[in-house]
């Protein structure tokens, strides 16, 4: 079984992800589902009222497809059939920024150590660590860096915050050439 | 030049740290080779034929006498005492041992580098013009813009696994020194009616198996927009990209198979979600990074030194040297010279950790204590005052880099080739070796004149064959290695991609094959004509026939 990664914690799983379901029928039922973009879009109000549903996107799916439904999904996510393949990335920060949605973006499938500062970055706060993985161990992914340069889900530019008046330079900082 | 601040080292160190854990848990069998890859290439890694190979950034060519130094040192601590500048401004190390990588990284971290980001399918180090800063044709110095960009690239979490390599350049200047039409991306500083700096942004050109020359996507861009747009260009590639098939996943393809119009219609869509947004730069910003580049302490100098003016009447080898070697520079008193890194008998592009160490204490002896690399695989010393290039020009010459060569056939650009990257089809050092012994006599090399001669040992093109006005490529014929030749490339401005005169030829051909180009042009050139002009004008067919007619 997959490991999953919540609030920094290696946590359990309530969701269950419907790899294909061609049908409502195909769903288990008493538990919430994760269920293939195409069956959202062709059953949606079904899946509506039944209430405890999430989606999950292909790398080459359209997240604008889940615009309407931001406010809507207590759950995305997003999926890497290969961690080399960095469309996910794309599509979570336009789910953030784009289309507002706030409730809990979970990366899956190919999903390791080695990613994981870069998928938090892009608005990713849950994680599937592929089941071979040792969760605990991929936690520490989470802090290879303490900030980075760019705009992030994380944080604004570091130049913006530099130029911020008021804030202290870090110590240390030279902020004029020396040599 | 730019100095890190607390902010930037950390995130260097962090990588270092971050890549010391990898590799230790790749060597401890906790990472597959497949998946230490990924991460590997982002750190520079290759594993070669016969050895590891790291490529060490060196951002937009720029270089204090102090890493040049920890250069030196690295290559002879950790390798064989050399190293090799490639076509893309890095430093590449042949023979290092995987275990000792982190602690190479460490000691770059040292003197604020890295080889973050040189190779894998991410933003590479963002490369610019030798002359930056100096030269007398430059609308800007795009050094600060450089240094904004190669910080927003720099661990970029959006654009860690793109669908393939991407370089990015940038030029401030008219005259094209950074080869901005055959970058993924290719920014050329330009001002508005108001004199406001901004930049023409070109997209989707590039060399290899599928050379194009890049689209103009958008005239004239703030410059407070850069980041916002690159990113925006960025997104589209990165979500829409070919995936199926590496040879198809340069952005140049998805630019010609979109069209150009739409594809810069649909960068426009999504810049406008971004523009003047927090992505926009603060002038605060872009005048704190040009602090950085402000120029160093010149004297006031008289536009003409005597005692350089007589030794060049005086010394006929001095003259052929500032001829070829020597460029003006925007200060009056001073010039930018380059040092040739291509005499004959050494691969082009290496240097040996005591010429390093030596070309160090010349720079702060001549240069105010820095150099830059160029893309043809020569360095530069962009501030040396007319009157010590006699002086400097004899330094040079007991450390062999006073070849007066710069632009001439001997000048090769040239990829490691077969002798090194498992990548070749073909070696591609012995023929440039080759070239430069039959055309070992100066005189001759002046009267034939400019010419650029670039060795590609295969189709990746890293010797960029394509711009070269006489470009090889080495193929694979049954296991046996070929030349293929062409002519009529060009690079800047009036960038051009030469054609194939025919079949290809064996390696003890190539050297008569050159000749006989050379022999063609003699014959055809008018009066101060370049090789590449004479080849525009004439066509491929005169030489086409001396060639074949001998060959075959």
């Amino acid at each position: 079984m997959p490991q999953l990664i919540k609030q920094r914690l290696v946590t359990d799983d309530g969701w269950q992800l419907v790899r294909e379901a061609g049908a409502l029928g195909d769903l288990p039922g008493g538990v919430p589902v994760i269920v293939p973009l195409k069956l959202w879009i062709e059953r949606r109000a079904a899946l509506i009222a039944r209430g405890d549903v999430g989606v999950w996107l292909a790398p080459d799916e359209d997240p604008a497809a889940l615009a309407a439904d931001a406010a809507r999904l207590p759950l995305i996510a997003v999926d890497f059939p290969q961690f080399t393949d960095g469309r996910g990335y794309s599509h979570a920060r336009l789910l953030r920024e784009r289309y507002g949605f706030a409730g809990e973006l979970r990366a899956i499938g190919d999903v390791q150590r080695d990613q994981l500062y870069y998928l938090a970055q892009c608005g990713f706060d849950a994680f599937s660590i592929r089941a071979d993985k040792d969760a605990e161990d991929a936690l520490h992914g989470l802090d290879d860096f303490t900030d980075g340069y760019q705009l992030t889900q994380q944080h604004t530019p570091w130049f913006q915050r530099r130029a911020a008046p008021g804030q202290a330079p870090n110590p240390g900082d030279v902020w004029f050439p020396c040599a | 030049m730019y100095r890190y601040d607390s902010f930037d080292q950390r995130v260097v160190d962090q990588r270092v740290a971050q890549f010391g854990d990898q590799t230790r848990r790749f060597l401890a069998g906790e990472l597959t080779e497949d998946e230490f890859r990924p991460l590997r290439l982002q750190n520079g890694l290759y594993l070669q034929k016969h050895a590891p190979m790291l490529r060490i950034a060196i951002p937009y060519g720029l270089l204090s006498s102090r890493q040049l130094r920890t250069l030196a040192q690295v290559a002879r601590k950790y390798d064989r005492g050399y190293g090799h500048f490639s076509t893309r401004q890095n430093l590449q190390l042949n023979w290092p041992r995987v275990e000792d990588v982190p602690q190479i990284l460490a000691a770059l971290a040292r003197v604020e580098m890295h080889a973050i980001q040189t190779s894998g399918n991410c933003i590479r180090n963002i490369t610019s013009d030798h002359f930056a800063g100096v030269a007398s044709d430059e609308v800007i110095d795009p050094r600060p813009y450089c240094e904004l960009v190669r910080q927003w690239a720099t661990l970029h979490p959006e654009f860690a696994y793109l669908p393939r390599k991407f370089k990015i350049a940038v030029t401030g200047a008219t005259s094209d020194r950074a080869a901005v039409l055959v970058h993924d991306i290719g920014l050329q500083a330009v001002r508005d009616a108001a004199g406001a700096v901004g930049f023409r942004v070109i997209v989707g050109g590039g060399l290899g198996r599928t050379p194009i020359i890049g689209h103009v996507i958008r005239e004239y861009l703030p410059r407070a927009e850069i980041l916002n747009y690159l990113d925006a260009i960025l997104r589209v590639y990165n979500r829409f990209g070919r995936r199926d098939n590496k040879y198809k996943a340069r952005i140049k393809i998805l630019v010609k198979e979109r069209t150009p119009a739409r594809f810069a219609a649909d960068v426009e869509a999504e810049y406008l979600h971004g523009a003047n947004g927090p992505g926009t730069v603060p002038d605060a910003e872009i005048a704190r990074l040009e602090r950085f580049f402000e120029p160093p302490a010149y004297e006031t100098l008289p536009l003409e030194d005597a005692d350089c003016r007589a030794a060049l009447a005086d010394n006929r080898a001095f003259a052929n040297w500032a001829k070829r070697n020597v460029a003006p520079h925007k200060t009056p008193g001073y010039a930018i010279v380059t040092l040739s890194l291509k005499p004959t008998g050494t691969p082009p592009g290496d240097a040996t950790s005591d010429q390093m160490d030596a070309v160090a204490d010349l720079a702060d002896a001549f240069s105010f204590g820095e150099l830059s690399v160029s893309h043809e695989q020569n360095l530069v010393f962009r501030d040396v005052r007319k009157g010590d290039l006699f002086a400097l020009w004899a330094e040079l010459k007991a450390l062999g880099f006073a070849t007066p060569n710069i632009g001439l056939l001997t000048d090769i650009v040239c990829c490691p080739g077969g002798d090194f990257c498992s990548l070749a089809n073909a070696k591609s050092i012995p023929i440039a070796q080759a070239v430069q012994q039959r055309f070992d006599d100066l005189d001759y090399l002046h009267e034939i004149g400019e010419l650029d001669l670039n060795i590609s040992g295969c189709m990746n093109a890293c010797g960029h064959h394509h711009v070269g006005h006489i470009g090889i490529l080495g193929v694979d014929k049954q296991g046996a290695e070929w030349y293929q030749v062409s002519i009529g490339g060009a690079q800047g401005n009036d960038a051009a991609l030469g054609k194939v005169i025919g079949p290809s030829f064996a390696a003890h051909e190539m050297a008569d094959v050159i000749e006989r180009l050379i022999d063609t042009y003699v014959a055809h050139r008018h009066a101060d004509e370049r090789f590449v002009d004479t080849v525009h004008r004439v066509g491929i067919e005169p030489f086409k026939e001396r060639v074949y007619a001998a060959a075959h």
